[in-house]
């Protein structure tokens, strides 16, 4: 199924038009060469600008300034204090820690994510027999609410639970959820194995462009199976390889269902927070938005970092 | 270069939509900012109000409105549950800033009130010719503790649910303790309890509270405790921490205690573990004995102190709710109407009826003596309920009661670190906090 859809952008890249044509379009500026497309795309860009673009402008805007959320009409001070929310943030070992445990997680569910998707989707590619049950199966849990889900991981890594029992002896005690050491990565591998068929339907859709000539060649070289997986496949699903990292990064960074749930609120002690953990708490329950706006500032300052350092490290220009 | 320069071009149209749009979005919230007319106060009409979601207080609700609808067809009441979210103060705290609150909500959580007051959502009740006159005829002294700072009530004290220690009467018998007098009194009493239920392997857990980090499961294992330790005192006083006493310390070390033996469950449990069968006991209110009707044989005793306090002179936590009127209300008048027929006489006998909950009146039993002798499994929540206390009405005080919570989980679940400079410590931060505005 996705060879076919795969393929059709393909094909419609190599009918393109020669550039003669496209330098006559240009003499038409202002609705530029397709005024249809624009319209169509308008609904979703004013969707980006209201839910997106709107409140992070606010939210930086907030940061920066002494802000509470107030009924319409109320007569409140919002005074401009500088960078007094963000030295608040920075001085609060709670919220150091939660940024801590979100680069634990990263260090473990992106590589992981990154991995463990291609591996999977290139046997998946190779698999001849329960194709599609083995797909099916991998997208389960990424289209199953984490409120469920969730509830299947407590008894599974609770001191009682399967994963103990497997183990015997060598359970960590306290145990998975309640040991500050294992609750951050007992949530990387929660969040690595329910985002992974996604991640995986990413790849095998980039390994349909793949082309299977280039393993033909690099059999007739004498490559075996590991060496053509790494010199063919890998760098040819590169595009891909960067989309992954950085939908991994960005969705990991904003790590908040589980350790509200899994763990009860970041607990043990914190050990499992997370900044928009943080934030929520600040920001909703405890009315300090401001506050909650500087530590999202800095996420998103520290996001783009990251995928900054991910673009020049994956080679995401080429792409 | 083409399509770098198509690019260019297509980032400036770009550009320049977007600034229009965000433009146009914040002529819109400018726009938005408009306050609610300055004679609501005396306004008469229809009006809406929010109850809570469980069916015993949707059916109050329901025959409330439907009473006063009928005696009042000029004044109409709308009512409907609490929209979902992930609490109700939460929804409450979005409907204020938006403007669309309704003008009564009857599940307004004392805690959260000190922040819809500050966000300038409530209205203050003791601006109403009779207010503060209704509410402490109505509610007695226990009226002092829902007073905000600048002594004037901005909730009107609804109803409690006094919590006490419900037992499973089976697994006591089980263990071979006595299920009708069980000793549960004294801090020593209680652990040599505990002690035997878990090895005798009559329960799982003696007792399991929930273990997490959410600000307020402090209101169901150290408070309700606390509160009779020190015989009513509140965390939070004179706008200091009470705590970190040695009052504060024995109850920490006693759930410490149950948490080192593992007699208490350090896991989360996904479920009611009272009912479930995890755990003997529970800290609960009389909610709870519609629920656990069927499901267990349980008896109830007051919470525990370190001496033995005598039933009828132990404190506990109210686990209130109450009644907040908001400002976006067009009809005040109206609304200041319903709330007192909502909590008129024959209004608490319905709540008390079809819900088991405590109405917060002065004299409970004397003045529903009919209803406690049909039901005399309430009787002693309905004696418990004139000895409460409520969460402190201070600035920030959700803030104020995750800090607690943070040094609970760390110091008294975890076990780790001495439990008084613990107490010092999550008191100097409170301390700071209420002390900002």
């Amino acid at each position: 199924m996705s060879t076919s859809t795969a393929q059709r952008p393909a094909a419609g890249r190599s009918q393109t038009p020669p550039g003669g044509g496209a330098r006559r379009r240009r003499r038409r500026p202002l609705l530029g060469k397709n005024p249809f497309g624009l319209l169509l795309s308008t609904p979703y860009l004013i969707f980006v600008l209201a839910v997106f673009a709107y409140p992070l402008v606010f939210a930086f805007w907030m940061s920066f300034h002494d802000y509470f959320f107030a009924a319409p009409g109320a007569q409140v001070d919002r005074p401009f204090v500088g960078l007094d929310n963000f030295r608040e943030v920075l001085s609060d070992p709670a919220i150091i820690r939660s940024f801590g445990n979100v680069g634990i997680f990263l260090l473990i569910n992106v590589p992981l994510t990154v991995v463990l998707s291609l591996v999977l989707a290139n046997a998946l590619n190779k698999a001849v027999r329960f194709r599609t049950f083995l797909r099916v199966s991998y997208y389960v849990p990424y289209v199953t609410a984490s409120v469920a889900v969730v509830g299947v991981w407590i008894f599974l890594f609770s001191g009682n639970g399967l994963v103990n029992q497997i183990l015997g002896p060598l359970a960590p005690d306290p145990p998975w959820l309640i040991n500050e050491t294992w609750a951050m990565p007992t949530i990387a591998i929660f969040v690595t194995w329910k985002g992974l068929g996604f991640f995986i339907l990413l790849y095998l859709a980039a390994l349909q462009n793949v082309s299977e000539e280039l393993y033909e060649a690099a059999a007739t070289d004498g490559a075996g199976k590991i060496r053509s997986f790494f010199s063919v496949t890998v760098p040819g699903v590169r595009p891909a390889t960067v989309l992954v990292l950085l939908l991994s990064t960005v969705t990991g960074a904003n790590l908040f269902t589980e350790p509200y749930l899994l763990t009860g609120g970041g607990g043990p002690n914190g050990a499992s927070s997370s900044p928009v953990l943080m934030m929520y708490q600040r920001g909703i329950e405890q009315g300090s938005p401001d506050t909650a706006a500087a530590i999202g500032v800095i996420l998103v300052i520290g996001v783009l970092i990251l995928a900054f350092i991910q673009r020049k490290l994956a080679g995401g220009d080429e792409s | 270069m083409e399509n770098e320069m198509h690019n260019n071009r297509m980032a400036r149209r770009l550009l320049t939509v977007t600034a229009a749009s965000a433009t146009a979005i914040l002529a819109l919230s400018a726009c938005a900012s408009g306050g609610a007319s300055g004679d609501a106060a005396t306004s008469r009409g229809p009006i809406t109000i929010w109850y809570s979601n469980n069916e015993s207080e949707i059916a109050w609700g329901k025959q409330m409105v439907e009473a006063w609808n009928t005696k009042n067809p000029d004044e109409k009441v709308k009512a409907q549950e609490i929209p979902a979210g992930k609490s109700s103060e939460e929804v409450i705290g979005a409907a204020i800033t938006a403007g669309n609150a309704p003008c009564l909500v009857f599940n307004t959580a004392p805690v959260a009130v000190p922040q819809f007051e500050k966000q300038g959502g409530l209205v203050n009740l003791s601006s109403f010719k009779d207010g503060t006159a209704y509410i402490e005829k109505r509610t007695g002294d226990a009226a002092a503790q829902y007073k905000s700072a600048d002594g004037k009530f901005y909730q009107m004290p609804w109803k409690s649910n006094p919590v006490m220690i419900f037992y499973n009467k089976d697994m006591f018998a089980k263990a071979g303790l006595d299920p009708e007098n069980p000793k549960l009194a004294t801090y020593d009493e209680f652990l040599a309890t505990s002690r035997t239920l878990v090895e005798s392997g009559a329960a799982p857990n003696a007792i399991y509270p929930a273990p997490t980090s959410q600000f307020f499961q402090s209101w169901f294992d150290f408070y309700p405790l606390y509160a009779a330790e020190t015989g009513g005192t509140q965390l939070i006083e004179d706008g200091k921490s009470t705590f970190n006493t040695p009052d504060g310390a024995k109850v920490a070390e006693f759930w410490k205690t149950l948490y080192a033996e593992g007699l208490a469950g350090k896991e989360q449990y996904q479920g009611d573990s009272f009912a479930d069968g995890q755990a003997a006991m529970s800290i609960v209110g009389p909610w709870a004995v519609s629920v656990y009707k069927d499901a267990v044989n349980w008896g109830a005793v007051p919470v525990p102190t370190s001496e033995g306090t005598p039933a009828q002179e132990t404190f506990t936590f109210s686990d209130a709710k109450n009644v907040g009127m908001f400002t976006a209300c067009k009809n005040q008048a109206t609304a200041w109407d319903v709330l007192k027929f909502a909590t008129s006489e024959e209004q608490d006998g319905q709540l008390l009826d079809l819900t088991g909950q405590m109405p917060l009146r002065q004299d409970l039993t004397t003045v529903f003596p009919e209803y406690f002798a049909a039901n005399p499994a309430y009787e002693q929540f309905g004696d418990q309920a004139s000895r409460t206390v409520e969460v402190p009405n201070v600035p920030n005080s959700v803030a104020a009661w995750q800090a607690f919570r943070d040094m609970y989980t760390k110091t008294v679940i975890s076990g780790e670190g001495e439990i008084p400079a613990a107490l010092d410590g999550a008191a100097a931060k409170i301390d700071k906090l209420i002390a900002q505005p």
